[in-house]
């Protein structure tokens, strides 16, 4: 088992009444009413004081992503923080997971080829290449990519960073939507003959699709637990079988909300407010932003609505905002509690929807600083590893940079 | 009622079969439908008291078509496109009638190909911009949002009828996928902001031109009414009271006789 430490970079200090009197969390939400440069600046630090943190602590990987225009979560440029966590961590057996560079709407896309080379270069080969479509509210709201148009870009960047990774010689490239003459990128992977790639996904067919045909590994990222994975799990391995494609679990990864502390009583005390937060302000997002007509694809559209997945979604997200911590762990949308509590969860979630790269969310919503490195000391010492065994006597892991592959040495000593 | 026969047309090295409804006889009238897709209503029954009217569902948005819209990359090629397709129908100088999207399209047909159009009809048709009275961007509006902005009376039976969903769920589930990817093909030529350069080319329509608008409108504001009126050489504005976006619904007796009367003038 591999366990990155996930890392969204909230705003952390919305005010109590933000989902009452704004739109959106995501877009819209005014920087001059809401924003304050010295707060950010400080939220920036002390994420990666904490992913710095996990890694000494032992995780595997520590991973960042891209969005915009939004409190839920700004990384702008994911590969900013990357190269301070590539710099802070060398030294360490720890993964610089990118989750990353959002390819529609990096232009060109060569671009992210670039970038990722350098994070690759100054990590010493410690990379992994994150690949997301991007949500719609980042690529067709804040970038204004057209929507039916959205997915078939990817595509062709996806294709275009790969060569630009791997031909022997500098090509043109004469595509749709990037037309360069001369690709010739500086500086190349040390990883050969590329880091290992991600692909984020929500859940739909053609993600597996892609991924499987590229032999990438699939992410399912989402905030509402194992539960709700299961049947995007379940479809996933079942595509993987009837392809005749090894069941090797670290194809797939996982995101999961996690919070522990000494006992459930006090997790409840601790995280509560944190996670009310997060999923009420931080997910305040309208329907309509997250799928502009386009955004998908016929067959998908057609899918969701015919099996009423779009209708059962919203619905379930219209009760959130009565739950209590107890309904959230319930749930499974965070495994919260005693160290014994969360190990149980986890070790459940992971085996059931066979997950050998998990992610997990350690600072949630308005989570402050002194509390995450909480989470992040509980979770490291008393969850962790009992899990990181699973899977290792039986697959390797193809997606993880290859000189990390073994198992990493007692994190106690880095500390 | 009149009765409305369905064509099934190839066009485009037959990557595109879009269904053309047709009813009517007397001149030719090509009638392009906004965003949301075709609906066969009153107006074109009306229009078809006196004219053939011609209504081709945009590329994409045909049932059982919907990868027609891959084959064309940009609006460019949807222009093209239509000069194809007005060939095929064998439609020499037609009127051309647009509404909202349809009147973008007609406007960018009629500058592209003056010969190509007889007689121009805007009924609330996008294309032009002003920072000062935006365009709303129905695409990431809730229907209901939609309806306040697009009907003078959102209370009203036609309006509703945009809300009201068939009882029938399979038939429900039609019309959400049906609306959904008309919203996303017509999308693709006017995302993100509806202005792809007819400011350039709009003083090359040559053809007689009647913009019709609804005083009302919130959805693409009247103030466009006199933007498309001084840019198209001798063309007639008649704005529309207790009207919105549609008014040749919600003014169906007014809309119709005044293109009748134009396109017979």
């Amino acid at each position: 088992m591999k366990v990155s430490m996930f890392h969204l970079m909230p705003y952390r200090d919305l005010p109590d009444d933000f989902e009452q009197r704004y739109h959106s969390v995501w877009v819209d939400p005014p920087w001059t009413e809401l924003g304050d440069a010295e707060k950010v600046g400080q939220y920036y630090n002390w994420t990666l004081d904490e992913l710095i943190h996990a890694a000494k602590a032992g995780v595997d990987g520590v991973c960042v992503n891209e969005h915009h225009q939004n409190a839920y979560g700004f990384m702008p440029n994911p590969n900013l923080m990357g190269s301070v966590l590539a710099r802070a961590t060398n030294g360490m057996d720890v993964a610089v997971v990118q989750m990353g560079s959002t390819l529609p709407t990096t232009n060109p896309p060569t671009r992210v080829a670039e970038e990722y080379g350098m994070l690759d270069t100054i990590s010493g080969g410690r990379l992994v290449a994150g690949m997301p479509l991007g949500t719609a509210m980042d690529a067709t709201l804040c970038a204004g990519i057209t929507p039916i148009e959205q997915r078939e870009r990817y595509y062709e960047a996806h294709d275009l960073i790969l060569k630009a990774w791997t031909a022997d010689e500098i090509f043109a490239w004469n595509g749709k939507y990037y037309q360069l003459p001369k690709v010739n990128v500086w500086p190349r992977p040390i990883q050969q003959p590329y880091p290992p790639v991600w692909i984020p996904g929500l859940g739909s067919l053609s993600t597996w699709e892609f991924a499987a045909q590229h032999n990438h590994c699939y992410c399912f990222l989402s905030y509402y637990g194992p539960k709700a994975g299961k049947n995007v799990m379940d479809g996933f391995w079942q595509f993987i079988s009837e392809r005749g494609v090894e069941p090797n679990p670290y194809r797939a990864g996982f995101l999961q909300l996690v919070a522990v502390a000494e006992t459930d009583a006090k997790a409840e005390a601790l995280y509560e407010k944190h996670i009310q937060y997060f999923y009420n302000k931080s997910l305040h997002i309208p329907p309509e932003y997250f799928f502009p007509p386009g955004h998908q694809d016929y067959r998908s559209l057609e899918n969701n609505i015919r099996k009423g997945i779009f209708k059962s979604y919203f619905d379930k997200l219209d009760a959130i905002p009565n739950w209590k911590f107890k309904d959230f762990v319930d749930e499974g949308f965070v495994i919260a509690g005693s160290p014994a509590t969360v190990r149980d969860l986890l070790t459940d979630a992971v085996t059931d929807l066979r997950i050998g790269n998990l992610m997990v969310l350690l600072h949630i919503g308005s989570m402050p600083h002194d509390l995450t490195l909480k989470n992040i000391d509980m979770f490291t010492s008393e969850v962790m590893p009992h899990i990181h065994d699973m899977w290792d006597n039986q697959w390797e892991n193809h997606w993880w940079p290859e000189k990390l592959r073994t198992k990493r040495q007692a994190s106690i000593a880095a500390l | 009622m009149v009765a409305v026969q369905e064509q099934t047309v190839s066009v485009w090295k037959n990557q595109i079969n879009p269904t053309v409804q047709v009813a009517g006889s007397g001149p030719a009238v090509v009638f392009l439908h906004g965003a949301y897709g075709l609906t066969w209503d009153p107006f074109l029954d009306a229009l078809a008291e006196q004219f053939t009217v011609y209504a081709p569902e945009h590329p994409g948005t045909t049932l059982g078509d919907p990868d027609g819209v891959k084959a064309l990359d940009d609006l460019w090629d949807l222009v093209l496109y239509y000069d194809e397709l007005f060939a095929q129908l064998g439609l020499d100088n037609p009127t051309v009638i647009g509404h909202s999207f349809g009147g973008m399209i007609a406007s960018e047909i009629a500058a592209c190909y003056p010969q190509r159009v007889g007689k121009l009809v805007l009924l609330s048709p996008i294309g032009l911009w002003r920072d000062d009275v935006p365009v709303k961007n129905w695409m990431i509006l809730p229907m209901e949002e939609v309806v306040k902005a697009a009907f003078y009376d959102p209370s009203g039976p036609l309006a509703q009828q945009m809300l009201t969903m068939p009882e029938d769920e399979k038939e429900a589930q039609d019309v959400q996928i049906r609306v959904t990817w008309s919203l996303a093909c017509t999308g693709k030529f006017i995302w993100p902001i509806p202005d792809k350069g007819l400011k350039k080319r709009i003083h090359r329509i040559t053809a007689p031109t009647l913009i019709v608008w609804g005083a009302e409108d919130k959805l693409v504001p009247p103030a466009y009414a006199e933007e498309f009126g001084s840019r198209i050489a001798g063309s007639q504005v008649a704005l529309v009271e207790q009207a919105a976006h549609v008014p040749q619904l919600e003014q169906l007796g007014r809309v119709s006789g005044l293109v009748r009367d134009f396109i017979q003038s």
